[in-house]
């Protein structure tokens, strides 16, 4: 395999790593609040969150292009101070998170589900208010959830196409990542080289649902 | 000796609960087969369960008026409250649960009176039912609570551990002079400890 198919599979499972990072908080507090607290709107606000799994990722994308373009005011915003997402490696992060945030806060959601709300409930008798209660129990006793939540997260990321393709494009060297660089390869006539791809990321999702699996199985026993 | 006055209506489904006692006690017996709704009377002193209407008052200070408009949050209520199965929280160490509530005043003294010292380092998951529940007492004495609430400590304990862990409960009534409601569906172990019995029926 030469050095471009090792750069571009490298370039995405960084690119993973860090969107599923990022993704993390966020979609733990979106979990959190859909599991745990009843509030007007909530149905509305589960909607939003699985949004991203059943629109098409391209049309995703088609959003996020508008969002963060020079027309629209984030996009103007972002330009004032001069960070420039759109086709740079910024974008891919970007279409990843939004992709992998319906599975990663859905996960999450059901991880905290699962934890017997009585512990919560002796914690604030004995003083504790929720933030502490969340951090010391709640998300301890949720973590194999959390942590398949974001495993599930991170293969999804590594296999985005639809809305990186929109927002980042196909820039060699720069935005291009395994999906992404699969197609184009083929178009160009490098079949090779994507076959090499192909198997990379194959091995990848294969190591990522194990694991993810692996950890669900396991709930509750360790 | 603390006093305690009870008067609420709990309603869970179909089922309603009228409960209403007021006395000084040292412990008060709950008293009532299962199913009775003694844990629903727990639950709601600790702030845990919210009573269709009525007030709670423990000593001087009213946790719970629903013509007043008081409900205090259960943090706020200085409730010790040990529920049936203990629930020590499976991700710490005993001496981890123990000290929970982030105070230590009381703990060298809680650990002798119980006898906790061989235990603390070990896992929740490796203790007996009846270790679970001293945890679980020290764990809730930890907070200096005005009352300690004790959901059928001896439930799951056969016979002769009963006799093992009865003496502790005494001795915390003894020792640290702290008030005591105690619920129980076992006659027997109602009369060794409560100088007053609430019965709860069906």
């Amino acid at each position: 395999m030469n050095s471009e198919v090792w750069e571009i599979a490298r370039f995405t499972v960084l690119m993973a790593l860090l969107a599923t990072t990022l993704v993390l908080p966020p979609a733990i507090a979106v979990g959190w609040l859909l599991a745990r607290k009843t509030f007007p709107g909530k149905t509305l606000l589960e909607t939003i969150v699985s949004l991203p799994l059943v629109l098409p990722p391209v049309a995703s994308g088609l959003l996020l292009l508008w969002l963060f373009g020079r027309r629209s005011p984030v996009g103007q915003a972002l330009d004032a101070v001069g960070v420039e997402v759109i086709f740079t490696w910024k974008a891919v992060v970007l279409s990843m998170m939004v992709i992998s945030f319906p599975l990663v806060a859905r996960s999450v959601r059901a991880g905290i589900e699962q934890v017997d709300r009585r512990y919560e409930d002796i914690a604030a008798t004995l003083g504790a208010g929720s933030f502490r209660i969340l951090r010391t129990i709640t998300l301890p006793l949720a973590s194999r959830g959390i942590a398949a939540g974001a495993v599930l997260g991170f293969s999804r990321a590594l296999g985005e196409f639809g809305a990186t393709i929109m927002v980042a494009g196909a820039i060699p060297g720069r935005t291009r990542t395994l999906a992404v660089g699969i197609y184009t390869l083929v178009e160009t006539g490098r079949e090779d080289a994507a076959w090499s791809l192909l198997v990379i990321s194959a091995m990848l999702a294969f190591g990522a649902i194990y694991v993810s699996n692996r950890l669900v199985e396991n709930r509750g026993r360790a | 000796m603390i006093d305690v006055a009870i008067d609420i209506t709990l309603r869970q489904g179909e089922f309603v609960l009228s409960v209403k006692e007021s006395a000084a006690v040292e412990v008060l017996g709950l008293f009532g087969p299962s199913g009775s709704g003694k844990t629903s009377v727990l639950e709601s002193i600790a702030g845990i369960r919210t009573p269709e209407h009525g007030e709670i008052r423990i000593g001087d200070r009213v946790l719970f008026s629903s013509s007043g408009k008081i409900n205090l949050p259960a943090r706020e209520r200085h409730i010790g409250y040990v529920p049936q199965d203990a629930l020590l929280f499976p991700n710490l160490d005993v001496k981890g649960n123990i000290l929970y509530s982030g105070r230590s005043g009381d703990f060298e003294s809680l650990v002798t009176i119980l006898d906790l010292q061989s235990l603390l380092d070990r896992r929740v998951k490796m203790l007996s039912g009846g270790e679970k529940q001293r945890v679980a007492i020290a764990r809730a004495l930890m907070t200096r609570p005005s009352i300690l609430l004790l959901d059928e400590p001896l439930a799951g304990v056969d016979r002769e551990r009963r006799d093992v862990i009865l003496p502790y409960i005494l001795r915390i009534r003894k020792e640290l002079r702290v008030p005591l409601i105690y619920v129980t569906h076992d006659h027997d172990e109602l009369t060794s400890i409560a100088d007053r019995v609430l019965r709860l029926g069906r």
